[in-house]
């Protein structure tokens, strides 16, 4: 029986997706072990009842970012937070050193071309302070790295499937 | 009155849903493109020293930081004022090539592939890149070959395939080996020839998508793109606009853009709506990326690219509106980009060791403007006099497409939804319009809907009668 591999895509910029890519021809490989069954990558719209491994990729920033990690909290066995915004919250974070609304209005009312306040709907709401993934979750894996190289993607799953021991450092760190 | 929810529109680079409205009998009404992400760019990067914006503004985008580099460390150079040395224009250049040759085939080949060999209507747990592999694996192998490529040079030069820190105000940090020419060319080569077989592929499946040509978002807009002496051009140049028959509009220099381009806000995404000032909102209507660049450009000026080009056009026509000939375009551009690195790599200008210009804060605003994968990129910074940031605005590739993108999923969900009968296959065609334009909204929302594929069925006070999930 193959693995089921999730891989999901909260507030970051898809540079971890991509590292991820970077194993290149060795993805056929992890293909002969895992199905991936959701990601960005498949068009399955629903994330499914349980998932052995799941990476998460960004920061947590919006209400919905919240509501869905925990629902893939509830049905993944490991969660590997990959990457330094879903691990500390990194770029994306930087904005808590704002208030929200000045974040807003120098985007939608002073870059625009009317100058005034917006009512967004149908988008989720951002959250006052955007927060590392571990806030909201326990989390079983760190990958840091902004991205992790594609070697340390490689060598954790491959050390998550024979079940040993994985030595993080040795393979990347926070900022790298 | 029904609506139909795509959420999240996938395989594509970011996160996004669709609505489509339908009135009470049952024909398609409206459609929107909601982008559901926003980081705030602009605004996190005041307070910060100018020198550190590109590696702060690349991570706007893990697909094409290398775009953000560029277009950051060209706005750096105009507030030092200050002219990059020949070995470093042409170092970016080729990192920028490398870079438009990899997203090209991320998206060719690992995200819209399966639509265009498996077809729209393919089972849902085939339609994906694991699908096509176990149909076609050499296909793949290219694609991943052509990928890996890109992502090799980037890292070869810049010592990291993503987020390369090597693109510098002034130029880039070191000189390159020359020792390096002879690998690389030979891969370019190989590059060329999988990217005409790849070409080969598609213009065999081409024939069973006339639908497709004809009602994704083939609509008649205006098209912008950096270009000079009539040839593509990524990094130097005028900024053109065309109309839809191909006439020029406009042309002005990259840091002008204020002057031609404005931006309006709709309160159901986060993702603006750029348009041209001279037409208003929202007939200024305009599209960049491949599709445009091979609109404006008379010729790409390289060799084989020429080439492949002339017989593209025997489909396309001389300009075409067609947005899903993008993908076409972009195995055009992949050539044509290999062609250039190879041309680069045979200059010896590239590789003499003075490759950065140093100075401080002359100016307090600068503009850069870069081509990236998905048409042209715009950074403008304002900084104090010791060169701190006081304000930013960025216009991103996939921004200017967003007005494009809604009506083209407008245009594709009239001919492909009727009523009660919305098969998935007819929804994933809508989701390939988006695709199509190879959005890139991490990047463009500088700024994770998950709901399941639903359709509400509203009625006109906007209660919800009903809901059917799938
Ligand atoms: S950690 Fe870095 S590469 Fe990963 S999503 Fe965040 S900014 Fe992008």
């Amino acid at each position: 029986m193959k693995k089921k591999l999730a891989t999901v895509w909260l507030d970051g910029c898809s540079g971890c997706h991509m590292s991820f890519l970077d194993i290149d021809e060795r993805l056929l490989e992890v293909l002969q072990f895992f199905d991936i069954v959701y990601s960005p990558l498949v068009d399955f719209k629903e994330f499914p009842e349980s998932v052995d491994v799941t990476f998460v990729e960004g920061a947590v920033s919006t209400t919905e970012d919240i509501k869905k990690i925990k629902e893939i909290r509830k049905k993944s066995s490991i969660i590997v937070a990959m990457g330094d915004c879903a691990i500390t919250g990194n770029v994306p974070s930087m904005r808590n050193s704002f208030k929200l609304n000045s974040v807003i209005d120098r985007g939608y009312a002073e870059n625009s071309d009317k100058h005034n306040k917006v009512e967004f709907f149908d988008v989720p709401p951002l959250l006052t302070n955007v927060l590392p993934v571990n806030a909201i979750i326990h989390v079983n894996y760190y990958l840091p790295g902004c991205p992790p190289p594609a070697d340390a993607f490689y060598n954790l799953i491959k050390s998550i499937l024979n079940q040993e021991k994985f030595d993080v450092f040795q393979h990347t760190r926070f900022g790298k | 009155m029904k609506k139909i929810t795509i959420d999240p529109v996938t395989r594509i680079e970011g996160h996004a849903k669709i609505s489509i409205y339908l009135d009470d009998s049952g024909e398609v009404s409206d459609a929107r493109f909601h982008v559901t992400q926003y980081r705030g760019f602009e605004k996190l990067c005041e307070g910060r020293p100018f020198t550190e914006m590109p590696r702060l503004m690349a991570r706007t985008c893990g697909i094409c930081p290398v775009s953000h580099l560029i277009a950051a460390s060209k706005a750096c150079d105009e507030i030092m004022g200050v002219k990059v040395p020949i070995a470093g224009v042409n170092i970016r250049k080729i990192i920028n090539y490398a870079q438009i040759l990899q997203s090209h085939a991320l998206s060719f080949f690992y995200l819209s592939s399966p639509d265009l060999l498996l077809g729209m209507d393919a089972p849902i747990e085939e339609r994906n890149i694991v699908g096509v592999l176990n149909r076609k694996k050499d296909f793949i192998e290219n694609g991943i070959f052509l990928r890996k490529f890109g992502q090799m040079l980037i890292e070869k030069l810049g010592r990291k395939r993503i987020h390369p820190d090597y693109i510098v105000p002034g130029g880039v940090e070191s000189p390159v080996e020359e020792s390096i020419k002879d690998e690389i060319n030979e891969n370019a080569r190989l590059c060329i020839d999988k990217a005409l077989y790849t070409i080969d592929t598609f213009r065999s499946v081409l024939p069973a998508f006339e639908e497709e040509i004809r009602y994704f978002s083939h609509i008649p807009t205006y098209h912008m793109a950096l270009s000079k002496d009539g040839k593509i051009e990524y990094y130097d140049g005028d900024i053109y606009i065309i109309d839809p028959e191909g006439r020029i509009e406009l042309k002005f220099k990259p840091e002008e853009y204020n002057n031609y381009i404005s931006e309006r806000v709709e309160g159901f995404s986060y993702l603006k709506s750029p348009y041209l000032k001279i037409k208003g909102y929202p007939d200024g209507i305009y599209r960049v990326g491949p599709l445009s660049r091979l609109n404006i450009a008379e010729s790409c000026g390289a060799e084989v690219a020429d080439r492949e080009l002339s017989i593209y056009r025997e489909v396309a026509g001389r300009i075409s509106n067609a947005a899903f000939l993008n993908h076409y375009a972009r195995l055009v551009e992949i050539i044509f980009c290999a062609e250039k690195i190879i041309e680069l790599l045979n200059d010896d200008a590239t590789f003499v060791t003075h490759t950065k210009a140093n100075a401080g804060v002359n100016f307090e605003e600068g503009v850069g403007v870069s081509e990236a994968p998905r048409g042209t990129l715009i950074h403008h910074y304002k900084v104090d006099r010791n060169g701190i940031v006081q304000w930013a605005n960025l216009i991103i590739a996939t921004g200017h497409n967003n007005l494009a993108m809604n009506k083209g999923i407008l245009q594709a969900a009239k001919r492909f939804v009727k009523g009660d009968d919305i098969k998935e296959g007819f929804l994933n065609r809508i989701e390939a319009v988006i695709r199509c334009y190879d959005p890139c909204l991490s990047c463009s929302t500088h700024a994770v809907g998950k709901m399941p594929m639903m359709v509400e069925i509203v009625n006109n006070k906007g209660e919800r009668l009903k809901e059917v999930r799938r």
